[in-house]
């Protein structure tokens, strides 16, 4: 990167850290902390959103809808992680090539034989000549849809549960006032399951930040992949051989993650102090009580 | 970025028949002098060469990508990749879900490396990594089997006491116990196991492995090869050769 650098094993003492710290493979390294707060930040909006979809499904009164929440919610609460992540991508991967080698493929040959997985090379995605990032970028598209889905059906269950929360005499009011059933639906309970939905969802962000070390089994490579490559002992086949340093790149991992969830845990309890200001809650009637 | 993706997905569709397919290698990445991520964090080692002087020969345009060993072949199976080339072995079981193409490295020694050179190997655990000859040779004879994912834990775990020793192939223990300072030595006791080193297939891609097939056997012919396993920074002088047996009919 630096012309200084150029020959490493010339390098010592504070100049051969820098270039150490410095080389292509460290840069790696510090956009993957980028990958992972962008993961973060398009998942928890999209678990919000499948969860949201399961809860209202699971309470529809339309008996297959409310079915297929409830199934949806059951199904994947109870499939480990782990399964889901080496399972149901590659499912999802081959699905995506299957449909679309219906669409550019000639002969529409089966595409599972045995144990390998065919489809005619126009059909992959991403295609074979694509580069690297595109196989990256395919990659972090799959995980976000496996977390969304994963996390979605732990968010619908405290949804769900924040909706029947809500006290029946607030929508029972609603009903005397004359409002249908969507208008309660939007104006009253939505409003107030959120104070009783935070403290489940909290704990949802804070074990969705913790788990996206999950990403490299999707070939991702995100900060825990890197921190056991770069600390791994290095022989003078490297440039920069050292030691296992891994117990330093893993303290340093750990520093990241303690910070950034002290963070959320200060953002969550501010937020869940604004939602409950008027709320028929402990926590509204304390606020209310201040106030006075 | 689902947009960008998209978008993209349908110009990389629409542009994919004019273009020359590319031949995807997939190795481990961990695993030096064979192949490792170097500082730039590209794939490097003796592999690396190789791979890109094949692809060479075999006029075919290559494309690397790691892959953790654990799924390498399963993820071959699902055409993540097309070729393997990853150290590894030609094993019978092997060959009954993927297809191997002639050795490019021929039979060598493996090794057990351990803190000192009297370790007894029936005292305690032998470590190696999950998914090599190396650990089937271990559990298949009366040695107490430990398994990692990748050959850095195998090492990792001698050094802080977990496995008396581990068992990987010669030419990437020797450097650990060279440049160990004497902390880590490698035992006289070797063991030669597998078949020598090929490329791995799927079953149904005979076409592309007759295409690499051809490209290795024209670096045996010219002794290319050779010259490149005996390179100081991969095998060394010392290291088992193809020589004329790899001249045959040539």
């Amino acid at each position: 990167m630096f012309a200084a650098c150029a020959d490493p094993k010339s390098l010592e003492g504070l100049s051969w850290l820098f270039c150490y710290l410095t080389s292509a493979k460290h840069v790696g390294f510090y956009w993957s902390f980028l990958t992972v707060l962008l993961l973060l930040a398009i998942t928890a909006p999209a678990s919000l959103g499948m969860g949201f979809l399961g809860a209202t499904a699971a309470r529809s009164h339309i008996a297959p809808v409310s079915w297929l929440g409830k199934i949806y919610i059951w199904m994947v609460r109870g499939v480990p992680d782990i399964i889901f992540f080496l399972f149901f991508v590659i499912a999802l991967d081959q699905g995506i090539e299957y449909v679309k080698s219906l669409v550019v493929c000639d002969g529409g040959a089966w595409p599972w034989q045995g144990m390998e997985f065919r489809v005619c090379p126009a059909a992959k995605v991403p295609l074979a000549k694509s580069g690297p990032f595109w196989h990256q970028a395919y990659g972090f598209l799959l995980a976000v849809i496996t977390f969304a889905i994963v996390f979605g059906a732990f968010t619908a269950n405290v949804i769900y549960g924040a909706m029947n929360a809500v006290p029946r005499a607030q929508l029972e009011t609603a009903e005397a006032y004359g409002m249908s059933r969507g208008q309660v639906f939007r104006r009253i309970l939505i409003p107030q399951m959120w104070v009783y939905a935070l403290p489940g969802l909290g704990n949802l962000w804070m074990i969705l930040i913790k788990a996206t070390p999950l990403l490299f089994l999707l070939g991702v490579k995100d900060i825990v992949y890197y921190a056991r490559e770069l600390g791994g002992s290095k022989t003078q086949a490297y440039e920069y051989p050292h030691g296992d340093w891994r117990l330093w790149y893993f303290l340093g991992l750990m520093v990241f993650y303690l910070v950034f969830t002290r963070i959320s845990e200060i953002g969550i309890a501010k937020l869940t102090r604004r939602l409950s200001h008027g709320q028929a809650t402990a926590g509204g009637e304390a606020l209310r009580k201040a106030a006075a | 970025m689902k947009k960008l993706l998209i978008a993209t997905a349908l110009v990389a569709a629409s542009g994919a028949a004019q273009a020359q397919d590319v031949v995807r290698l997939g190795t481990e990445g961990a695993y030096p002098p064979y192949n490792f991520i170097n500082d730039a964090g590209q794939v490097a080692g003796f592999e690396r060469e190789l791979g890109d002087e094949l692809c060479k020969r075999a006029e075919l345009t290559c494309e690397w990508t790691t892959n953790d060993w654990d799924s390498i072949i399963p993820n071959l199976q699902s055409g993540n990749y097309d070729v393997i080339i990853a150290g590894m072995s030609i094993t019978p079981e092997r060959e009954e879900v993927v297809s191997f193409s002639q050795g490019y490295l021929p039979p060598s020694a493996s090794a057990y490396l351990a803190l000192s050179a009297d370790a007894d190997l029936t005292s305690g655990p032998v470590a190696a990594q999950t998914g090599t000859i190396q650990a089937s040779f271990v559990a298949e004879n009366g040695m107490q089997l430990v398994e990692y994912a990748t050959p850095e834990e195998t090492v990792a775990a001698v050094k802080n006491g977990e496995a008396v020793a581990v068992l990987a192939d010669k030419d990437y223990l020797a450097p650990m116990a060279a440049e160990s300072g004497g902390s880590l030595v490698l035992l006289e006791r070797e063991e030669i196991i597998g078949g020598g080193i090929g490329l791995a297939f799927r079953k149904s891609d005979d076409e592309l492995r007759a295409k690499f097939d051809a490209a290795i056997k024209s670096m045996k012919c010219d002794g290319t090869l050779d010259a490149m396993i005996v390179k100081p920074e991969y095998f060394g002088p010392e290291s088992n050769v193809w020589g004329d047996a790899g001249k045959e009919g040539c």
